[in-house]
């Protein structure tokens, strides 16, 4: 009895719960809907993963990963994936404190280095393609194409929506709905980078080893 | 109701409270950083290296991979155990729920199918024509 009346004292001293506060503000449900879209998207490439693992032996006697990939290539690219998901994260901080310069600067090496790894994995599709390597010669390269090629066009949009976003802070300023896109933002290239382990790990790293 | 307590928006910094101990927001992403190339660096050794069972190294991998996935959702989209960010953990649960079901089960299907298709040789053609 004692027990149960301290608990109801604790409970009523605490703040009110999140579903008796109201609606949340604006920021944590856009925040809120745009992790639940990229959930979807991982998912997504869940099943490019699974095809890839499924395919990756039906190379139809065509090259092979331990052939073509270059590890040299695939390390400078995530350390550019890495550093610009860390300077992304250090532009959100800016964001933050409104701090315009810091923001510009951050979006900057952000942009740079995306744009370094992006760079890096065309030449690398090129170089595979004057060797052969195209999409349709064996299931594995069309799994493998789609899969790190998908990775490559989240790259690129994402690199476009952040130069719309930097025009947008330098048109409109640090208003609420240039914050709210600019958390997305930052959410969806911090989740590219999160797939770029699953693929550099599955694709490349194991593609090499076993 | 001015203290109202909202979950937590997923990749925000935890709020006042949580922060008075924690080290600064900048400190965050550094360590986070720091950890994630650690743990790439050594997935590229694994990969590379003869001294591993070569058993060994794929698995090693993947545990190399989920170890850094976690440490970019800490450190860098701020997904903490606290009660302001429940509804994010319990998305994130969700999604990598199906996530395993998609992976695992396509594997393990067409690995089930892909041993199926090798019928002993002395089989009826009939059989081998059922699927």
């Amino acid at each position: 009895m004692n027990i149960a009346l301290t608990v109801d004292s604790v409970q009523q001293e605490a703040l009110p719960s999140a579903s008796e506060a109201g609606p949340a503000p604006k920021r944590i449900v856009v925040a809120y809907g745009f992790w639940i879209f990229l959930l979807s998207d991982i998912v997504m490439f869940a099943a490019l993963f699974a095809s890839y693992a499924v395919l990756v032996h039906a190379t139809a006697e065509g090259p092979t990963g331990a052939q073509l990939f270059n590890q040299t290539t695939v390390a400078i690219e995530t350390a550019c994936l890495l550093v610009s998901s860390y300077t992304c994260g250090l532009m959100s901080l800016a964001v933050n404190s409104r701090n315009r310069l810091g923001t510009y600067l951050g979006a900057l090496i952000t942009f740079g280095l995306g744009a370094a790894f992006l760079t890096l994995e065309v030449r690398e599709f090129a170089d595979m393609i004057a060797h052969g390597a195209t999409p349709q010669r064996s299931a594995f390269l069309s799994a493998f194409f789609t899969l790190v090629g998908c990775h490559g066009l989240h790259v690129t949009l994402g690199l476009i929506w952040l130069v719309v976003m930097m025009v947008q802070v330098a048109v409109m300023g640090f208003v609420a709905n240039v914050q709210h896109r600019l958390l997305c933002f930052s959410l969806f290239w911090h989740a590219l980078d999160i797939v770029w382990v699953g693929v550099f790990t599955v694709v490349y790293l194991m593609g090499v080893s076993l | 109701m001015t203290d109202v307590r909202y979950d937590r928006a997923p990749g925000d910094i935890p709020s006042e409270e949580a922060r008075a101990w924690a080290p600064s927001e900048a400190l965050v992403y550094t360590i986070g950083l720091l950890v994630a190339l650690i743990l790439t660096a050594t997935s590229f050794w694994v990969a590379n290296t003869s001294l591993l069972w070569p058993g060994g190294v794929g698995l090693g991998l993947a545990v190399l991979a989920i170890a850094q996935m976690g440490i970019h959702l800490v450190f860098f989209l701020h997904i903490t155990s606290g009660p302001e960010s429940t509804n994010n953990v319990l998305a994130l649960a969700f999604g990598v729920l199906i996530v395993f079901v998609v992976v695992a089960g396509t594997m393990w299907i067409v690995a089930d199918m892909n041993a199926n298709m090798m019928m002993p040789s002395g089989a009826p053609m009939s059989m081998r024509m059922q699927h």
